[in-house]
């Protein structure tokens, strides 16, 4: 292929430049994302102990703990539902939410030897981190349908909106993680303040209880947690149980303002990244 | 049409309280302590790593980049691949990019080489068709076939290079920006890299490339920029360049001022090379003589002072190291100023070499500047690169089974 400068356009470099992202680009780019994830989702194969079942090994055995401790020992109620399916379903969504965001926050720094040497759209190194959870979370859905014929919960018609809520899902742990992520660049405390984030985030979010339980007086401040009204729309799809109802409004304006100011964050930081890392 | 244009770019990292990677506990206190008026001295120590640089690339044009370590040329090319931002200046390239400022960039110990290929291949820009269509060019310019598909964990650092760097090459950029890739790699990997952006430049694609092999940038490119701690210290035909950059390459201390030993007792004023009718050089041809030539005082008497001259090559290896002491007829041990000569005959193979000097006595060191002066010899060097002399040594050839006539093969006539 003969080089065919003559037809191209001059691209520039220069500290003017504004940082909207280039959607072009990253489309361009797209490519590379999905490279990238696989390229995870390989070496995690590879390196694991019992390989792909795995993904589905470790949502059960957080489903037969969370089932003996809140569900026997702590006696939680379950919105209707056998306890374990209610479990199996939280912890589904939650070990999306809790990989998918720790890893979109180390995905700049253990990607530096990329991100120093190569030009690509930095927008791509956190976008592709979360992907490879898909991949369990596929999985878990497999599982959660078996628990469903097992427990003999008919899903209603709710279960249409199913990649809705998976969609919003990913768009709140995209938002978090690049907030994350971008400040991990700077600030190389972050990371290890991370795991203590994530788990304090676990109590305030429906996973192993409904949210039902909340006081309603702070249910609207409960529902700020973008998580809350994913994980209680998430169960609500697949199981019928009460969901999240006019809450879910408070949640998407979270995950909205999210996720805006994220991309907003990381594209101003971005400038920096080769040199800060 | 110009390919690649840089606009009075300058490049400034900060150093001091603003590090990279400091905790987030220690930015919040120290603007908490700014809030109180805690009156920290702001030491914003920076560094200017380029200064308002301003050069052109031609399209299809091959320039090369020189200069020390350090000097800002790594900078340049991270700006020109947009890595990094400029602090001020703009920046353009026109046509796609390929950066290789690291061989293997990507690669995955734990993937196979096959998934490492597609890996690198879009990461450095590919699309995973174009990767497919070239997969087995890549494989067997590497010659790793039998290896593809096991971990690249396994295979030998000479394997891994070749791989990645055969991703590299077969790369269709329009402009091919290179680092200092030839440093890595033995003699037929260099060979290769060399070879690969030969074609390259055949093909017309635009090449900026930057080396401390001052060979391979003379073959390869017919521009070359010097850059000197962040600015453009010459630019022009590569020839000239690289002679003002090695002449440039004078210890400072020798250059400007003399030196003189702790003691006080002796002054080093200046080493040069002359020809041989005196007058100095740093342009000579190998089949030529010279000499060095050191001009010292000497201050307080000094028994059994001693003058040493040593060469090394670009690469460090030391061929000459010739010494001269007092015990010998003339006794320089009285105060006075000297000019000490030391005369070389035509025996050095063409290079680069750097002379150092050095003053003492059979016990002490007074004096010694490793890098006092730099030069070069012109010349072929006959398809035998890395021979450090050329010495025209006498050959005997014989023949020892029986023959009538017992003659002797009579042996070359003396041939460098």
């Amino acid at each position: 292929m003969r080089p065919s400068t003559h037809a191209s356009e001059w691209i520039e470099n220069s500290p003017d430049r504004t940082h909207r992202p280039d959607f072009g680009e990253l489309w361009r780019h797209r490519e590379l994302a999905t490279f990238l994830a696989l390229r995870d989702i390989k070496v995690r194969y590879k390196q694991a102990v019992f390989g792909v079942a795995w993904a589905v090994l470790q949502p059960l055995a957080g489903v037969v703990v969370f089932t003996v401790v809140f569900g026997r020992l702590v006696n939680v109620p379950s919105d209707g539902i056998p306890y374990p399916l209610f479990a199996l379903i939280g912890v589904a969504a939650w070990s999306y939410t809790s990989n998918g965001v720790a890893r979109a926050a180390e995905s700049l720094v253990s990607n530096s030897a990329l991100v120093t040497k190569v030009y690509f759209p930095r927008l791509l190194a956190p976008v592709a981190s979360i992907l490879p959870g898909l991949l369990d979370l596929l999985f878990s859905l497999l599982a959660i349908g078996v628990f469903l014929a097992i427990y003999q919960v008919r899903p209603t018609w709710a279960i249409v909106t199913l990649p809705l809520w998976l969609l919003m899902m990913i768009v709140s742990v995209l938002g978090i993680g690049l907030w994350l992520g971008t400040l991990n660049v700077s600030y190389r405390d972050i990371g290890q303040a991370i795991a203590l984030l994530i788990q304090m985030w676990f109590f305030i979010t429906p996973v192993a209880y409904p949210s039902s339980i909340v006081p309603p007086a702070w249910r609207a401040f409960y529902f700020v947690n973008p998580m809350a009204g994913m994980v209680e729309g998430f169960r609500w799809a697949l199981a019928g149980t009460p969901g999240p109802g006019a809450y879910v409004l408070i949640s998407l304006s979270s995950m909205a303002l999210l996720i805006v100011s994220g991309i907003a964050l990381f594209q101003r930081g971005e400038r920096r990244f080769a040199d800060v890392i | 049409m110009n390919a690649v244009e840089v606009d009075q770019v300058s490049k400034r990292y900060l150093l001091g309280e603003d590090q990279p990677g400091r905790s987030l506990r220690e930015a919040i206190t120290s603007s908490l302590g700014d809030l109180v008026g805690n009156r920290r001295r702001r030491t914003r120590d920076e560094i200017w790593s380029l200064r308002d640089v301003t050069l052109t690339v031609g399209e299809g044009e091959a320039v090369g980049v020189i200069g020390r370590n350090g000097a800002g040329k790594s900078t340049l090319l991270k700006i020109l691949s947009r890595i990094t931002e400029p602090t001020s200046g703009v920046s353009r390239t026109r046509g796609r990019v390929t950066s290789l400022l690291e061989v293997g960039t990507g690669f995955h110990p734990e993937l196979t080489g096959r998934e490492n290929v597609y890996l690198n291949g879009v990461i450095l820009g590919m699309t995973r068709r174009d990767i497919d269509r070239r997969f087995d060019e890549m494989v067997t310019f590497a010659g790793v076939e039998r290896f593809i598909d096991t971990p690249v964990k396994r295979y030998s650092s000479g394997m891994y290079l070749r791989l990645a760097f055969s991703v590299a090459a077969h790369l269709e950029p329009d402009i091919m920006v290179v680092d200092e890739v030839l440093a890595v790699g033995d003699a037929e990997f260099q060979a290769r890299c060399l070879g690969r952006m030969e074609t390259a430049e055949r093909e017309g694609r635009t090449v900026v490339f930057v080396s401390h092999n001052l060979d391979a940038i003379s073959r390869l490119c017919s521009r070359a920029i010097w850059i000197e701690q962040g600015k453009i210290a010459a630019e022009g035909a590569t020839n000239e360049v690289v002679e003002s950059y090695l002449s440039g390459q004078v210890d400072r201390a020798v250059a400007g001022a003399s030196i003189t030993d702790p003691h006080g007792s002796v002054v080093l004023h200046e080493v040069r090379i002359i020809d041989p009718s005196g007058s100095p050089f740093s342009f000579i041809d190998r089949a030529e003589r010279f000499s060095v030539e050191t001009r010292f005082s000497i201050l307080h008497p000094v028994p059994g002072l001693g003058v040493g001259i040593y060469i090394n090559t670009r690469k460090g290896v030391e061929v000459v190291n010739e010494g001269w002491f007092d015990t010998e007829r003339q006794r320089p041990s009285d105060p006075g100023q000297y000019v000490a000569r030391l005369d070389f005959p035509p025996v050095l193979n063409s290079g680069e070499y750097i002379v150092g000097v050095w003053m003492g006595t059979m016990y002490e060191t007074f004096i010694d500047v490793p890098t006092a002066l730099a030069f070069r010899l012109a010349g072929d060097t006959d398809d035998r690169p890395k021979r450090a002399v050329v010495l025209g040594l006498p050959w005997t050839v014989t023949r020892i089974d029986s023959r009538s006539d017992g003659n002797v093969v009579s042996p070359d006539s003396e041939e460098p």
